[in-house]
């Protein structure tokens, strides 16, 4: 299942955020999002998830343009999880869990025992489980994000797009979020996210994406996009790109010491 | 625990049911009710008592209609709280019991006859809610549903003024009284004809309602995350507002203005049985109906002159939506 953008211009009527956007994802691979607020991160992604249409290019799901495609029809190919926010009503986990089944329902039809098991089996795989009867709303953050990651999973679709899955969360949860997500990965689905942190993209990114001044100012692994220059470059501020004693590579301002 | 529930509901709408029927201006014998039953079903009997033609002619319609209209405005008030996310919305919301109010007064400032007010007003209800859908269609690149409720205030606020004026123009002594009264809403001049009318629209409308009721919960998610989730979100809505604005102006055609149910009783109702829409639609319905028949039972003994709903469902409603703030924010969902 191959998600991809051709020559993507993205926008709204009279007002283009982005153009000559290409880029292709594989199962497997996790592709990360970075670029400046306000760079057009969300207004990608609603272009690649088709709730908004493209100004121009394509987006195509194993070569099939979205727009052939009829709601359903994409979500049992594309699942979106969206920053972890709270509903209006009180549903519990399992009821939002179960709203990812929703494409793989008959028009008519409420769901079933099977998909119940589908669903719980999912929050399991989150590790998760004992809060299927509890309130949404009530929750933590992180619970909710993996709720809505679980949601996902219950669409059984091959693709992820999760729109920054580590905003608002404290620093264990966002660790438990790209731990699940690196595990994900290894179950081949393909991932694409966004996340405001380039040491997240260094954590769990297989390919970096840089969307930054109207267009993509950079793709490819994360040791060749992921350098100061570039960092500094799409934050105006100075960056560096150290790696610790044990092997891993962080990011830090260059602030002057001492 | 959730079907203790239902059957409660149940259980009070019994309840309601057989008060309604007992109470009123005359008493009825439990063998008035049999005979008129058994008069149905071809057992002649000669003439009709007086307390046969009291229940087969005034109290079973009032009754019968009591029920039609609680449960088709908690049954729409339901569904848009559901639809548009937010537990403080009424059937009303885009406009069709206002435009079904300008639909009754122009009838009866044109004289016509009920048959004809009662038509001009499911029609205003109908071209009302047309209009705010076109509103909201022509407004390309906004939130959809925050244009439809704009453009219910905008459309429902024009139909309000033209109320008021054609209430300037009509006559004090005769047209400005019943104008006054049908905007208050009443079951006092339902008909058994009006519900074999009213009755098959209001079920069109529920059959779409109760076949959706999962994706309409999806709905509840906002049409982003409804749409990423495989729901059809703009043909879904089309739908699910023409269901519940069919619910809507068929019962306000026959009885009025009546406020309050729809916003109050689903709220009741998902404190009871949680947002789950496919449990909070029957149960608004129920809980709506129920609680039209006690209403109307109040209206019809409270004094020797009939109380008008509206004003009944209001006074009762103020309060309690008071208390529900005071409860907090919690026992909305």
């Amino acid at each position: 299942m191959r998600l991809e953008a051709q020559d993507l211009a993205i926008g709204y009527p009279g007002h283009l955020v982005g153009r000559g956007i290409a880029l292709a994802l594989e199962p497997g691979e996790v592709l990360c999002l970075l670029g400046p607020n306000g760079a057009g991160k969300t207004t990608l992604f609603r272009t690649l998830l088709g709730l908004q249409p493209p100004l121009g290019g394509a987006v195509l799901i194993d070569g099939v343009p979205l727009g052939d495609l009829a709601p359903a029809e994409i979500a049992r190919r594309l699942a979106y999880v969206p920053q972890a926010h709270v509903t209006e009503f009180s549903y519990s986990v399992l009821d939002v869990v179960l709203m990812g089944r929703t494409a793989r329902l008959k028009a008519f039809a409420s769901p079933g025992a099977a998909d119940e098991r589908i669903a719980l089996q999912k929050l399991s795989v989150l590790g998760i489980a004992e809060l299927a009867s509890h309130d949404y709303t009530k929750i933590s953050g992180g619970q909710r994000q993996l709720a809505l990651i679980a949601r996902a999973l219950a669409q059984e679709a091959p693709i992820l797009v999760l729109d920054e899955p580590t905003a608002s969360l404290d620093f264990g949860n966002q660790a438990l979020v790209l731990a699940r997500i690196r595990e994900l990965a290894g179950e081949d689905f393909g991932i694409v996210l966004s996340t405001h942190d380039p040491d997240h993209a260094l954590m769990v990114g297989t390919r970096v994406a840089v969307i930054a001044d109207g267009g993509l100012r950079a793709i490819g692994p994360p040791a060749e996009v992921v350098t100061p220059a570039m960092l500094s470059a799409i934050y105006r501020t100075a960056v560096l790109v150290e790696e610790t004693p044990s092997g891993h590579r962080v990011c830090v301002p260059a602030w002057e010491s001492g | 625990m959730r079907r203790g529930v239902f059957l409660l509901l149940l259980v009070l709408l019994v309840a309601a049911l057989a008060l309604a029927l007992a109470v009123g201006p005359y008493p009825l014998r439990l063998a008035d009710v049999i005979d008129t039953l058994v008069r149905a079903f071809g057992g002649e009997r000669g003439a009709p008592t007086a307390g046969e033609i009291v229940f087969g002619r005034v109290r079973l319609p009032r009754v019968a209609a009591g029920l039609l209209v609680g449960a088709a405005l908690s049954g729409a008030g339901a569904t848009y709280q559901t639809m548009f996310r937010n537990p403080l919305v009424s059937p009303d919301i885009l406009g069709v019991a206002t435009g079904a109010g300008l639909g009754a007064v122009a009838g009866i400032l044109l004289s016509l006859p009920v048959v004809g007010i009662q038509a001009l007003a499911f029609a205003g209800g109908l071209a009302t809610v047309v209009l705010v859908y076109l509103i909201a269609a022509a407004l390309r690149g906004h939130d959809r549903t925050l244009v439809l409720v704009l453009g219910g205030v905008v459309v429902g606020a024009l139909a309000g003024a033209c109320i008021s004026l054609v209430k300037i123009m009509a006559d004090p002594y005769d047209q400005l009284p019943a104008i006054t009264f049908w905007l208050l809403g009443s079951l006092a001049g339902v008909k058994l004809g009006d519900l074999a009318v009213a009755a098959p629209l209001v079920l069109a409308g529920l059959v779409p309602l109760a076949l959706y009721r999962w994706r309409i919960g999806v709905l509840s998610l906002g049409d982003d995350e409804a749409r990423a989730l495989g729901v059809d979100v703009r043909r879904l809505r089309g739908i699910v507002i023409a269901a519940a604005t069919l619910m809507t102006a068929s019962v306000v055609a026959i009885a009025g203005v009546i406020g309050w149910i729809g916003l109050m009783m689903p709220h009741i109702a998902r404190m009871l049985v949680g947002p789950n829409f496919a449990r909070l639609l029957p149960a608004s319905m129920l809980l709506g109906a129920a609680f039209m028949l006690a209403v109307d039972t109040v209206a019809r003994s409270l004094a020797r002159v009939e109380t008008p709903l509206g004003i009944l469902t209001a006074v009762l409603g103020a309060p309690f939506f008071l208390w529900l703030l005071a409860r907090g924010r919690q026992s909305w969902g």
